[in-house]
């Protein structure tokens, strides 16, 4: 007789604690505003990362195609997997002095860890990450970017 | 051959198969040689390499400021405690003060880290068992700690928000805010895990006086974190050698005798109360100050040895470095808790049956990349 009532005691105790969990999922079942999901794809339009987010390196070009790269190579020096290759030329100025100046910043996007390195050392502030996230692409070639633009020179301002 | 003697033969063989590298319960490339009699596990293999990456051997070529994002990729799950690990490595060996300012924003960032490193464990222990809905709670709440950290610190799982004498980043004007928002909101919302998967019976049966692993045991095993904990081994680095701001806040050591999986199911439950109440310590009182000192831009070690040890979410993770006085390493050797929390999954395992497998892994809470570095 007792094993009986311990059974039953067992197979209701069993209920009960299931019913409090149901209890959950059904207070969310009539409670549908509290329930978070994202509607990616469709929320493209308002969706926005927050400031820090770190996408992707650029560098920032002014009006003129002006840019802060001195060709220091610092980044490139403190990216952990070469994700960074500095290509400089020698350039003579007005004046007929040698500088060396920014052929081709290439950044493998393919490679990188977001790990802000580049950014935190470099002495010009020539890179930022921006906020893109959406970097998939068909072809790995297309992962390999050249961050400054063609024709772009050094900004006026920075003095070597 | 009569159809008994078939019967006969089957029962008396003993098979072994392969469990992973595939398997959805490893929670990543674990594959485990278990030697089974019918349905109950007698010896469990645990076979590693699927993951391999050199990560230690990659150290010696990079500078200590480069390291840090390898750590990330450790136990990603804990990968701020992980970063501050190599970092405080780095500022003991120097002998630099750091200030209260970072202190205090690491200890946060710590503690914000284990949350949602058990808030995962949870989700995914359920599923482990048959419970999916507890993925979809668990996500849920995880979802407000990644915001947190992708306002302050620009990156959700990854952070690489520590550099050797301080943080990347200050943290973001409204941190405070959402963090105190965030410590009610899962306030409310943790009593809900309890109703959902700590009372459930299913759970309890089947994760009641399985995997047993007593303190010795535990001991002689290294069994450290909260798989530790639970055979009453108190392993708790945060209290024993307190590293950051945790001499500064009053928190207990959550220690249960049992040593079966409940128990170590109950001490991460317990942890995340702890966690919240040492963050609420100290959100309000951080003190002004910068976010990094200055240090030098080419960081190079005097020559010796080095060891440093924090409480990582799984257990105690170790930074050991020799230095020759360059600006890399000579040797960097992590002490990882998986490892030596997998050790012991052959004591725990065997006499139990395959599916008490999955349960006993699952209180282990695995990360495959944290033990095959």
């Amino acid at each position: 007789m007792r094993s009986i009532i311990n059974y039953l005691k067992e197979i209701f105790g069993t209920v009960r604690a299931l019913l409090k969990g149901m209890g959950v999922t059904g207070y969310y079942f009539v409670h549908p505003r509290e329930i978070v999901t994202q509607q990616y794809p469709e929320n493209r339009a308002t969706l926005k990362m927050f400031d820090r987010f770190k996408g992707e390196v650029v560098m920032p070009h002014d009006e003129n195609n002006e840019h802060h790269c001195t060709a220091c190579g610092i980044c490139e020096m403190n990216c952990p997997n070469g994700s960074i290759e500095i290509i400089s030329k020698i350039q003579l100025t007005p004046e007929g002095k040698k500088k060396k100046v920014i052929a081709k910043h290439i950044y493998h996007l393919g490679m990188c860890t977001f790990c802000n390195l580049c950014i935190k050392t470099c002495p010009s502030n020539a890179i930022i990450m921006e906020q893109t996230f959406e970097h998939a692409v068909f072809n790995r070639a297309k992962l390999t970017k050249v961050l400054n633009q063609p024709g772009s020179k050094l900004s006026k301002g920075d003095k070597k | 051959m009569t159809e008994e003697t078939i019967t006969g033969q089957l029962e008396e063989q003993e098979f072994s198969i392969n469990m992973g590298p595939q398997h959805p319960s490893t929670h990543g490339v674990l594959r485990m040689i278990l030697k089974l009699k019918g349905e109950t596990v007698e010896e469990v293999k645990p076979q590693l390499g699927y993951i391999h990456r050199g990560i230690e051997k990659m150290c010696e070529k990079l500078t200590y400021a480069q390291t840090i994002h390898l750590t990330d990729r450790l136990d990603y799950m804990s990968a701020h405690i992980l970063n501050e690990a190599v970092c405080l490595t780095v500022e003991n060996a120097l002998e630099v003060e750091i200030p209260e300012h970072i202190q205090y924003i690491r200890t946060i960032m710590d503690e914000l880290n284990r949350i949602a490193s058990h808030q995962l464990w949870w989700s995914a222990f359920g599923m482990d068992l048959g419970a999916l809905t507890t993925f979809f709670y668990g996500l849920r709440d995880r979802e407000k700690i990644l915001d947190i950290f992708e306002e302050t610190c620009g990156a959700r799982l990854l952070l690489s928000y520590n550099v050797p004498g301080g943080l990347m980043f200050d943290i973001h004007p409204n941190f405070q805010k959402r963090v105190k928002e965030f410590i009610t909101y899962f306030r409310k919302k943790l009593p809900e895990y309890d109703a959902l998967l700590t009372g459930n019976p299913i759970l309890q049966a089947r994760t009641k006086g399985v995997g047993m692993l007593t303190r010795e045991q535990a001991i002689a095993y290294g069994v450290s974190g909260p798989s530790g904990r639970g055979s009453g081994f108190s392993c708790d680095v945060r209290k024993h050698q307190p590293y950051s701001a945790y001499s500064k806040v009053g928190f207990k050591e959550i220690l249960y005798n049992e040593g079966d999986s409940f128990a170590r199911y109950k001490v991460r439950m317990d942890e995340m109360w702890e966690s919240m109440s040492i963050i609420e310590q100290l959100i309000d009182n951080i003190p002004e100050g910068n976010h990094a000192v200055k240090m030098k831009a080419i960081i190079k070690l005097p020559a010796g040895e080095y060891y440093q040890r924090v409480e990582a979410a799984r257990g105690e993770f170790g930074v050991f470095v020799v230095s020759d006085g360059n600006k890399m390493p000579y040797r960097m050797k992590f002490r990882s808790p998986n490892f030596s929390n997998l050790a012991a999954i052959n004591t725990m395992a065997s006499g139990q049956k395959i599916a008490d497998l999955i349960a006993i892994g699952g209180s282990l809470d695995f990360v495959i990349p944290d033990m095959d570095r």
